[in-house]
């Protein structure tokens, strides 16, 4: 056996110089496999994640409708919360990612990992890449039973691969919003404690229950710096129609999500320590 | 002294908050050889380890692994390295396969040769039979066996290792060294080691530096620490009287690092 072992001395690595760029998009390429790998051995928490949004559409969903509270224009409300609901489990679960990171350092295996070549950059875009594969799935959930309860979707294929992206980056801009979070409080408990202060406004400080001009004031100027506002507003517009400034929301969406994996990326070593 | 050095480490430092962990250490491990680093708890091994394995900032001093500056091109010496540090870690979500298999991919084995070498290495460390069980299932003795294979996975140039064979039955223990110096005389590879087990570093490491409150305070081969301190001793003497008369004062101290270790030494699924 040692005789099949015998490589050369320098280790296969060093025989293989590629760039930098290079480098990151295949370290990217082999993080997101694993985050598929593990994805695979839980399925059912895949879909049991599922329930909280299908709840909220439901019961919530449901119930606003007959109520009539909430002024939508003459989109009926549970066509106008769908969307809402959509961004909102994205949230929920790309904010865990941050807490899971914590997990994967105490555990070892996020320390290990630092010690092979990977730029930290691949290591924060895998987690973004499973939020977004997550998140993915229970928009096809909410999707389906909104269509089940009969809120009008649209049937554009393009205007749903639109509404994929704008899922894939909103969940990678809260993943790694959270993982920053996490660099910067190092602890569980202290991140559990932040994640719940946070999401909940962002999450009531989007139009994603009530439109924007019922909030006060100064939850407008919220909304505006919000990235869950323009992730709502493209999702409203592209699912159900109702006019949306696409370009500005995406325009946002992709440089918050930029901007965030780096400042993530930048910040990940420091669990390390 | 002109033999190459596989770690330069020049009045090394690291201090967390007050804590002095690693005061002004240099180190030098020769090319080749099997290099224990040994002491008390919380005398500062694991955090030198850590250094050396580009985890943790050297802001005093300088560190060079294979004459590459560790400060300045962390991915260059990481590419150099396999770690297997002290706390048990393997991702309990992914299949023994599958740990070995990423990490084949993160040091670039190509493609055409990774599945072969994915099944040599499992086949070593004795995990075939499990490879496609999830690594949360393993007992604490398979995860080292499988940590060894991911580490080795990429032939490192240095293979550091913190407490390899903590909680391993005896013959787990043997097994880890076997399967060590069976890679060390197919590739030379340079081995940089942490153990409380003094039986072990005495039969199996080439030279020995002792550590206490983060200094070195013995270096030699296991043979010239003993000879120094008397006839007839063994290693377990040396530790006493390099570290023995001043452990009485900080008693409390290394009760605390001993429930440190504990607490990170239990197994994470
Ligand atoms: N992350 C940390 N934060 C604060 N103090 C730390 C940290 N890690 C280590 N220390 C302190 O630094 C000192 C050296 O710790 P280190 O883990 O390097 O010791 P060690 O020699 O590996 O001990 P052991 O044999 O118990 O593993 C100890 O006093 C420890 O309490
Ligand atoms: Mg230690």
């Amino acid at each position: 056996m040692s005789e099949q072992l015998a490589v050369p001395l320098t280790g296969w690595g060093e025989s293989v110089p590629i760039g930098l760029p290079r480098l990151v998009l295949f370290r990217i390429g082999t993080m997101c496999l694993v985050e598929l790998q593990k994805l695979r051995h839980d399925r059912t928490e895949l879909i049991t994640r599922a329930i909280q949004p299908a709840l909220w559409l439901l019961v919530f969903g449901e119930t606003f409708t007959r109520l009539r509270a909430i002024p939508t224009g003459n989109v009926p409300y549970l066509d106008y919360l769908a969307p809402g609901i959509l961004a909102q489990s994205a949230l929920f679960i790309a904010i865990f990612y941050g807490i899971q990171i914590i997990w994967e350092r105490d555990a070892g295996v996020l320390t290990k990992l630092m010690v092979t070549p990977t730029p930290r950059i691949a290591l924060v875009t895998g987690k973004a890449f499973a939020a977004s594969v997550r998140a993915l799935v229970q928009a096809l959930v909410v999707l389906v039973l909104a269509a089940l309860l009969g809120v009008g979707l649209t049937d554009n294929p393009f205007k749903l691969l639109a509404m994929a992206a704008a899922v894939i980056l909103g969940s990678s801009f809260f993943c790694c919003l959270s993982i920053t979070i996490a660099g910067l409080v190092l602890t569980h408990d202290r991140l559990m404690g932040i994640g719940q202060a946070i999401t909940m406004p962002l999450f009531f400080g989007s139009s994603a229950l009530y439109p924007v001009n019922l909030m006060p004031g100064w939850l407008q100027a919220f909304n505006h710096i919000n990235p869950l506002g323009y992730e709502v507003d493209a999702l409203r517009g592209l699912l159900i129609g109702v006019p949306a400034e696409l370009g500005l929301d995406f325009g946002v969406l992709i440089l918050a999500s930029a901007v965030m994996i780096i400042i993530a990326s930048a910040l990940l070593g420091r669990l390390a320590r | 002294m002109t033999a190459p050095l596989a770690v330069r480490g020049t009045a090394i430092r690291h201090r967390f908050g007050d804590t002095v962990a690693v005061d002004g250490v240099d180190l030098n491990v020769p090319a080749g050889m099997v290099f224990g680093l040994l002491g008390p708890n919380g005398a500062g091994k694991t955090t030198t380890l850590r250094m050396i394995t580009t985890l943790l900032p050297a802001p005093i001093g300088s560190i060079e692994v294979f004459g590459v500056d560790v400060a300045r091109h962390k991915l260059a010496v990481r590419r150099l390295l396999g770690y297997v540090p002290q706390q048990l870690s393997a991702d309990g979500a992914l299949t023994g396969r599958q740990n070995v298999a990423l990490f084949a991919r993160l040091f670039d084995v190509p493609r055409a040769r990774r599945r072969h070498v994915v099944d040599l290495s499992l086949e070593s460390v004795g995990l075939t039979d499990v490879a496609d069980r999830t690594a949360g299932t393993y007992s604490g003795g398979m995860i080292r066996r499988l940590e060894l294979a991911q580490a080795l996975v990429n032939a490192p140039r240095l293979l550091v290792l913190d407490e390899p064979t903590i909680g391993l039955d005896p013959i787990g223990r043997a097994s880890v060294w076997d399967h060590i110096g069976e890679v060390r005389a197919s590739t030379g590879m340079t081995v940089l080691v942490t153990t409380h087990y003094m039986d072990e570093a005495d039969q199996h490491c080439d030279r020995i530096a002792l550590m206490h409150r983060g200094r070195i305070c013995a270096l030699g081969t296991p043979a010239e620490l003993k000879a120094g301190v008397g006839p007839d001793t063994t290693l377990d003497d040396v530790f006493r009287a390099a570290t023995g008369d001043r452990l009485a004062s900080d008693a409390g101290e290394r009760m605390r690092n001993v429930r440190a270790t504990r607490r990170t030494a239990h197994r994470l699924g």
